[in-house]
């Protein structure tokens, strides 16, 4: 598979999950794992577009697949908009379901580029977080989504009294 | 909201850059050579007798390298609680379990996937017996969670809970007792559950354990709040010196309490490397972590109000028994204490209460974020809002008429304790005015009108937190249970280096609170040294000073200061050097920019580098000044700090499937000064988050044999995205004096104020049809059977 533009061969043991692969095989420890009923959503990666959790996808499923990770959003270190969202909107607090949360936004843009708040809290519905009250994730899908349209992101709320 | 200064101002966090690209490191992602998992055998009832355990399959398998059972660690002892009452767990289950979950034995195995195969090849025979669930059949003590010890461990009550402090407290219930019997008067009470909850960090606890036999020491990882009580408790139970006793707490993904004990597989993982010479890890899975971490909450109590018809409440009984669980853990009998503290909210009123610990067979209750305090703000809340209604008065007027007064501060409230500052009367009109409280009024009965079901639901609260006061730590327990002082201090070192950047290392650390930042603002405040010159270190024992951890809202108020102090002392002796530099009197030195000037000369400068500098080449200070530039120093506050606010919801509920929809959340907090309100707004809405969490959505379920029905997190639905709605939020601005940096914390103020908020605007929503009460979760069946009810 690919994984982050860089080809891997390698062979695995038929259960192996994806989120185990990326983690112990290749040292891509920004996928977490917080559950074990693929309901946290921490794990999620990008498989051919579409967000998946790797907690619940087998590694030989990705087989040939084009898989993304938190890792490699970022393009020759510059975040992508969706990474500088979290930090410019205060997106996350203990950064543990960021990742996941950074990836299903990701995804979400790429098939939406502007979407209201309904459907972004739709869209990362499967992401559970439990420091932020999604508030701020909100925003900081927003100012992604404004940046990659090219437009001037919305104000943070600090600027605009409530 | 925003401001330019560094203290007060928006900055962005300095943890970010790691976590948005993953490059965070929590204790799974360290990786040791030669590592071996460890999994655990869990009891499949929540009271029995072992009869015998059969570990000789899985011993045989390869790849197991050990099984443990009690027979090999008893020894170590029970698992340390700082408050040492009642049956303290043993790290494993010594002939009998008492909840369900309880680990009875352990395997240490190649990989995880062995671990977990070896776990299912162990035989234990059970003997049944009646498991105690009920709080009310463990109150009445007639069958035993542990066979032939009572299950009443204490009953906070009357007026000398706090022994030699406050047993001058007059005895209110003589009064209330007359007040009831006066035929002016009103008297409401409600009976409510305020339920279990199972805190649900994302990230679950993992432990890493390495014994060095060479040099007699352990490292040790753990997701855990409390670095430096955990390395004394190790060292206490394996007898070494602590400074044999390295604990690291990395990136720790969420802590809200459940991270704020010390738990039996962080003492396995140590005794299972030291045993075997390896490198020993556990990571907890979802599915065990109701029972291998902490619950909270869990009262069942009666609250009471007697008052004229006129709004003036004449005195409050608070009667609830407490679930503590099966073993008492860290705090665990202290948690309804802290509730106690704040029992009598912003009011001036009369109070009477008693809290009854009760032990269960269930998993152990301590601290899940709020402790005490939510409990103890969802009674009062609850029953004011009753009694509001009862008498017809808005419930805003009820609760101004009964508010403290700002001129009544420093305030001693009818527990005996002084609250620092408040100013309630404002803080409630901010933000009654900021929802247009009369136009929400007009719209929710518009609504009425249209026979719609919507409400409005309001809570003020007030918050005790930053401990604290070290005779806090006093309380007449075993607080030096784990060899540390029993105190509750801060600590920060603050070194300019040679080359003028900035190192901070603090006693306590962040699960996600942004210590980086808030630390950085702090010292680039006083020393003008620019924030990405400033690195704050924290969570590794070996190199920060001793502090208590991350808990009870205490980490600004307390270590925060300690920092500012430790910065101030660094500045002082900048000025001293600055001066001899540039030839001018200390007192006229300036620091801003990067550097130091002399006052009314902008050009005399010198940089930071420059001061620095000089610091370690002593030839070149003022004759007989000690090199270095760095300070330690520790605070220990006079008081507690008390936050407070009131909330506002706005619901709608659908007549027909009984489910809630939030159209409008308000907040007005007050936590004293703000060092960053981006940080501060965020600790409130992830409050309010769990806050709504237990008003809607989650409760721990118990069948009466003490089975969990709510383990996976389909069925201890914590709230998504699309449950919650944007959070309109405010603050009024009271600071405490008990600090120099005049704050006063906010980690768990939203929880505080908001489920009472949430279930008073339900009950306001069907107050039409006579409904008083619904108990929480208001899922839409509770609510839908509420309705239904009331309908007949
Ligand atoms: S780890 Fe929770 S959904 Fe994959
Ligand atoms: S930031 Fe902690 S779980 Fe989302």
């Amino acid at each position: 598979m690919t994984v982050n533009g860089t080809r891997y061969d390698r062979d695995v043991e038929p259960r192996t999950l994806l989120v185990h692969f990326l983690r112990e095989e290749l040292g891509l420890t920004g996928t977490h794992v917080g559950c074990d009923t693929s309901y946290c959503g921490a794990c999620t990666v990008i498989v051919d577009g579409r967000s998946v959790k790797s907690c619940t996808y087998l590694a030989v499923a990705a087989d040939g697949a084009d898989v993304r990770t938190v890792e490699g959003v970022a393009v020759d270190g510059t975040l992508h908009p969706v990474q500088e969202g979290f930090w410019e909107r205060h997106g996350l607090q203990c950064g543990f379901c960021t990742p996941g949360m950074i990836m299903s936004s990701v995804a979400l843009l790429e098939q939406n580029p502007a979407p209201g708040e309904g459907e972004i809290r739709h869209a990362i519905e499967g992401n559970l977080c439990r420091c932020t009250g999604y508030h701020n994730i909100v925003r900081a899908v927003e100012y992604a989504a404004a940046k990659m349209r090219g437009e001037e992101p919305p104000a943070p709320d600090w600027e605009v009294p409530s | 909201m925003s401001t330019t200064s560094v203290l007060g101002g928006v900055v962005r966090r300095k943890e970010d850059p790691a976590l948005i690209r993953g490059e965070g490191l929590y204790v799974d992602d360290i990786k040791l050579p030669g590592e071996l998992a460890a999994a655990f055998v869990r009891s499949p009832f929540a009271h029995a007798r072992i009869s015998s355990i059969d570990v000789s399959a899985a011993i045989a398998m390869d790849g197991v390298h050990a099984v443990y059972t009690a027979d090999d660690v008893r020894h170590l002892g029970p698992v340390l609680a700082q408050v040492a009452v009642g049956t303290l767990r043993p790290p494993l289950a010594d002939g009998a379990v008492h909840h369900i979950g309880e680990a009875v034995a352990m395997v240490v195995a190649d990989d995880r996937y062995i671990a977990q195969d070896a776990v299912d090849a162990i035989f234990v025979d059970y003997d049944p017996l009646p498991a105690v669930v009920d709080l009310k059949a463990a109150a009445a003590d007639e069958i035993q969670a542990h066979e032939g010890v009572s299950n009443v461990l204490l009953a906070w009550s009357g007026q000398d809970w706090w022994p030699g402090v406050t047993d001058e407290l007059p005895d209110a219930k003589p009064a209330i007792e007359e007040a009831k019997a006066r035929d002016d008067t009103v008297t409401v009470s409600l009976e409510m559950v305020n339920q279990r909850l199972i805190p649900t960090a994302i990230e679950p606890r993992a432990v890493l354990a390495n014994w060095h036999a060479g040099y007699g020491s352990f490292e040790l990882w753990s997701s855990t709040q409390i670095p430096h009580a955990l390395a004394g408790a190790i060292a206490k139970i394996f007898g070494l010196p602590s400074n044999k006793v390295r604990v690291v707490a990395p990136e720790v993904g969420g802590g809200f309490g459940l991270k704020l004990n010390i738990y039996p597989d962080e003492i396995l993982c140590c005794f299972a490397s030291k045993e075997l010479g390896r490198p020993v890890r556990w990571t907890e899975t979802r599915r065990e972590a109701p029972a291998s971490s902490i619950q909270g909450r869990g009262w069942v109590g009666t609250a009471t109000i007697v008052g004229t018809r006129d709004g003036r409440i004449l005195g409050y009984e608070l009667d609830a028994i407490c679930d503590m669980g099966a073993y008492s853990q860290n705090f665990t009998v202290a948690i309804p204490l802290l509730g106690l503290f704040v029992a009598p909210g912003q009011y001036d009123i009369p109070t009477a209460y008693t809290l009854t610990c009760v032990v269960t067979n269930t998993p152990t209750t301590d601290a899940y974020r709020g402790a005490g305090r939510p409990e103890a703000a969802y009674y009062l809340e609850r029953i004011i809002d009753r009694y509001a209604r009862e008498i017809g008065m808005d419930p805003a007027e009820v609760r101004k008429k009964n508010f403290w007064q700002p001129d009544q501060f420093p305030a001693t409230t009818a527990v005996g304790l002084t609250m620092d500052s408040g100013n309630y009367a404002a803080n409630l009109d901010a933000l009654l005015e900021k929802v247009d409280y009369e136009g929400l009024k007009a719209r929710r009965d518009a609504a009425r009108a249209e026979g719609r079901l919507v409400g409005i639901g309001l809570s003020s609260y007030v918050e005790v937190c930053g401990f604290g006061p070290s005779a806090l730590a006093g309380l007449g327990f075993s607080w030096s249970e784990y060899g540390q002082p029993a105190a509750f201090n801060g600590s920060g070192v603050v070194r300019v280096n040679p080359d003028g950047s900035c190192t901070v290392i603090i006693g306590t650390g962040p699960s996600g609170q942004g210590h980086e930042t808030t630390w950085a603002q702090i010292v680039s405040d006083q020393l003008g040294i620019e924030l990405d010159q400033i690195e704050v270190l924290h969570g590794d024992t070996a190199e920060s000073p001793f502090g208590v951890g991350t808990f009870g809202s205490r980490s600004l108020a307390v270590d925060g200061t300690a920092t500012y102090e430790a910065s101030a002392r660094v500045k002082d002796k900048a000025a001293a050097i600055a001066a001899h530099l540039l030839e001018a009197a200390p007192e006229d030195i300036r620091f801003a920019d990067g550097g130091a000037h002399v006052a009314g000369s902008p050009d005399k400068t010198v940089s930071w580098p420059e001061i620095a500098t000089s610091a370690y080449q002593p030839h070149t200070l003022p004759d007989g000044m000690e090199g270095g530039l760095e300070s330690t120093a520790v605070f220990s506050p006079g008081n507690a700090t008390w936050p407070f606010g009131s909330h506002l919801a706005l619901v709608e509920v659908d007549p027909d499937t009984g489910n809630v929809e939030i159209l409008e959340y308000w907040a007005m907090d007050d936590c004293g000064n703000v060092v960053n309100p981006m940080i501060v707004d965020g600790q409130i809405h992830g409050g309010i988050a769990q806050g709504i969490g237990q008003a809607m959505f989650e409760a721990a379920i118990y069948d009466d044999d003490g089975n969990l029905l709510s383990s996976s997190l389909m069925d201890y639905p914590i709230p998504t995205a699309a449950d919650l709605p944007s959070f309109r939020l405010d603050r009024t601005t009271t600071p405490t004096d008990v600090n120099p940096l005049g704050v006063k914390g906010i980690g768990e103020a939203g929880t505080i104020g908001s489920a009472q908020t949430i279930v008073n605007a339900v009950v306001d929503a069907l107050a039409p049809l006579g409904v008083e009460h619904v108990d929480m979760p208001l899922r839409p069946r509770n609510v839908w059977q509420a309705i239904n009810g009331a309908r007949g």
